[in-house]
């Protein structure tokens, strides 16, 4: 059993989203040092606002400006912030009731240590030096002992170059370890062998394997060297060239049977002209220095396949 | 259409910190053997397949697809997927069977934390606009939770490392928990959370069986009859919602008629120690009842799964003869936003 491999792998996207009418004019009033709340049927102020009503699902739109200062309703001690949380130094999460809001908005607390924070506590936004329109705008609440600030005026809405999307960037961090059947299959690879693994019930050999039969659903722990050589099994051209892909269209893309498997596996043929490549057509590995897989798949030379050999394989 | 649906049968991995060596589909199988064999069903005896897991946990894409190949897919079958904890595969696959489309069901979910940070991964089912961008983790805002019931004066830090010693304690007969005995209280992660106040993070997967009516019968010694199950959702914004109440579970409760009569085991999914007493008193639970006689999510929780295992070990219970009326419950999203409540009852012995 070769040792199993793992590496890092990161998932990142950048997600982008539109705003409606009353998350623009919140996001776009945290630019303008403006804290906005949308006024329900009821008369309750909810901080930061929604476009619907959370008990009568009603379209709410009222928007009052509220205070940017505060009473913490609960909290909780961050000693060790992870990343892209509001500030690196150990700080609290809040949750605040602004003045004028009858419900609380999640943000971060800037204070020296636990003993500093506690429920009924008075806080104030501290403001981002740069605010493109987003939460983050609020870089993070501090404490604060000062007189409340007026709040509870009605408020349009309106301001100039609204913000009516905002990107959301997300990256999540992972160490990929593709498991006992892959790690065996990539570990023969490197020695430019192809090895895949046979199901102990109906003995097809599955190549590249992920450990278990689709059919039987049962542990497949037999390995089996196939190939080198394989056949055609069906074939697609390429006219499209793809992002950052150094290979020149058209190009075939082959499913391949490879002699001894039970199931084609993917490659691209070169080695002869994209408009004689065809079914049947026998194939073997072309390896590049230091590559980890075949780089493509070239003609034999061979006969083609009799139809019959690789009709269950298509 | 009947209404007599049953779980006949419940496997379990060894739930573990890290379990590189095997892919999902491998951690999954053997499960899925031993519930099959409990019955003596094969994959083609089954009228109806539903999952549960989640691509985020592991960062593979569409990870159930190749989960399917533990199941046997060929021929075709009846087949579907929730992207949230396997109970929620089991409740779709409780309708389908009153619908009268299928009269067995296989329900497994899986989940395999150790790749990634589950912490970080978990603030990606948060509201993207005002939350989200502020990477606020899943112990963050279940300690925001419990100084809530530290305030209201529902509970201090002593008794929240009681709940995690007793779950702990209980785990001990739990030959699948990863975490059992006596495990220190620890340091704050997220203050006033401890680390034993917190579930492990770890791997693992489940699967049960549900048959209806003479079926489920035939199957099982003693089925663990669905005699009710709801489930229900609260507000998105956490600043809305009274953090120290769970009106959700309450009302999940309520629907799924567990008010109508006692209860004599509940199994609660609560990754937080605090969480277990906010369930408590929604449930109206006193110390008649037995909770979380496996250790609960605190003795191994691996996320996807752990809301099944809650159904599985209230089913186990009852299939044992331990119990004539459980609770089963399972949640999902920060502070237990949403909740799922079962209630299982076996039949009197004779």
């Amino acid at each position: 059993m070769p040792e199993l491999l793992s590496a890092p792998l990161v998932v990142e996207f950048p997600f982008t989203r539109s705003l409606g009418p009353v998350q623009s004019a919140f996001l776009t009033g945290l630019r303008e040092r403006t804290v906005l709340g949308v006024r329900t049927e009821d008369g309750r102020v909810l901080v930061p606002p929604v476009e619907y009503d959370p008990v009568t699902a009603e379209e709410i739109r009222d928007l009052v400006e509220v205070g940017s200062c505060g009473t913490v309703t609960t909290w909780a001690w961050n000693p060790a912030p992870r990343r892209g949380q509001p500030l690196s130094e150990p700080f609290a999460w809040v949750l605040v009731r602004l003045d004028g809001a009858d419900t609380s908005l999640l943000h971060a607390l800037d204070a020296p240590g636990p003993e500093a924070v506690r429920t009924g506590m008075r806080v104030r936004v501290r403001w981002a030096g740069e605010r493109t329109g987003a939460i983050t705008d609020i870089a993070c609440f501090e404490p604060y002992d000062g007189e409340p600030e007026v709040h509870g005026t009605e408020h349009d809405g309106q301001f100039d170059d609204a913000v009516t999307g905002i990107v959301a960037p997300a990256r999540l961090d992972y160490v990929y370890s593709p498991g006992r059947a892959q790690t065996a299959h990539i570990a023969a690879l490197a020695d430019h062998r192809t090895v895949g693994e046979r199901c102990p019930s109906c003995h097809k050999v599955y190549v590249p394997p992920r450990g278990a039969c689709p059919t039987c659903g049962v542990a497949t722990t037999d390995r089996v060297e196939v190939g080198p050589r394989g056949t055609v099994t069906t074939y697609c051209i390429v006219n499209i060239k793809a992002k950052n892909l150094d290979i020149e269209v058209p190009y075939v893309y082959a499913h391949i049977a490879l002699d001894g498997a039970d199931l084609a596996l993917h490659g691209r043929i070169a080695g002869m002209p994209y408009d004689q490549v065809r079914m049947g057509l026998r194939v073997e590995p072309v390896w590049k220095p230091g590559g980890r897989h075949p780089d493509h798949y070239r003609p034999t030379g061979e006969p083609d396949a009799d139809y019959d050999t690789y009709k269950e394989l298509l | 259409m009947t209404h007599d649906v049953a779980i006949v049968a419940f496997a379990q991995t060894d739930h573990r910190r890290r379990s590189d060596d095997l892919s999902e589909v491998e951690m999954l199988m053997p499960v899925l053997h031993e519930v099959l064999a409990h019955t003596g069903l094969k994959t083609g005896d089954i009228g109806f397949t539903c999952s549960g897991s989640s691509d985020y946990l592991a960062g593979r894409a569409f990870s159930f697809t190749m989960a399917l190949d533990g199941v046997g897919a060929w021929p075709p079958i009846s087949e579907s997927h929730v992207e949230m904890d396997g109970a929620w595969a089991l409740y779709e696959a409780w309708v389908k069977i009153l619908t009268g489309e299928a009269d067995t069901a296989l329900v497994y979910s899986y989940g395999k934390s150790s790749p990634g940070q589950v912490r970080d991964v978990l603030t990606r089912q948060l509201d993207p606009y005002y939350l989200a961008p502020l990477w606020p983790d899943s112990v963050a805002l279940a300690a925001l939770q419990a100084q809530a019931l530290i305030d209201a004066g529902s509970v201090d830090e002593p008794e929240l490392a009681a709940v995690a010693a007793r779950n702990r304690d209980d785990a001990r007969t739990n030959p699948h928990a990863q975490l059992s005995g006596s495990v220190p209280q620890g340091e704050y992660i997220v203050q006033p959370l401890r680390a034993g106040d917190c579930s492990p993070i770890g791997d693992g997967a489940a699967a049960v069986i549900l048959a209806a009516g003479d079926r489920a019968r035939d199957l099982c010694e003693r089925p663990a009859w669905i005699r009710g199950m709801d489930h229900r959702i609260e507000a998105h914004s956490l600043g809305v919602r009274d953090l120290t109440d769970s009106p959700s579970t309450r009302l999940a409760a309520q629907r799924a008629g567990v008010f109508e009569r006692p209860v004599d085991t509940a199994e609660l999914h609560a990754p937080f120690s605090s969480q277990e007493v906010v369930l408590r008193r929604a449930l109206d639970l006193d110390d008649s009842v037995r909770v979380n006689p496996s250790g609960g999510a605190l003795a191994a929780n691996p996320v996807m799964a752990t809301g099944l295992v809650r159904l599985g070990e209230a089913a186990a219970r009852i299939h044992r003869g331990e119990s004539d009326r459980a609770l089963a419950h399972a949640t999902s999203g920060p502070c237990l936003q949403q909740n799922l409540v079962a209630v299982l009852e076996g039949e009197d012995r004779a």
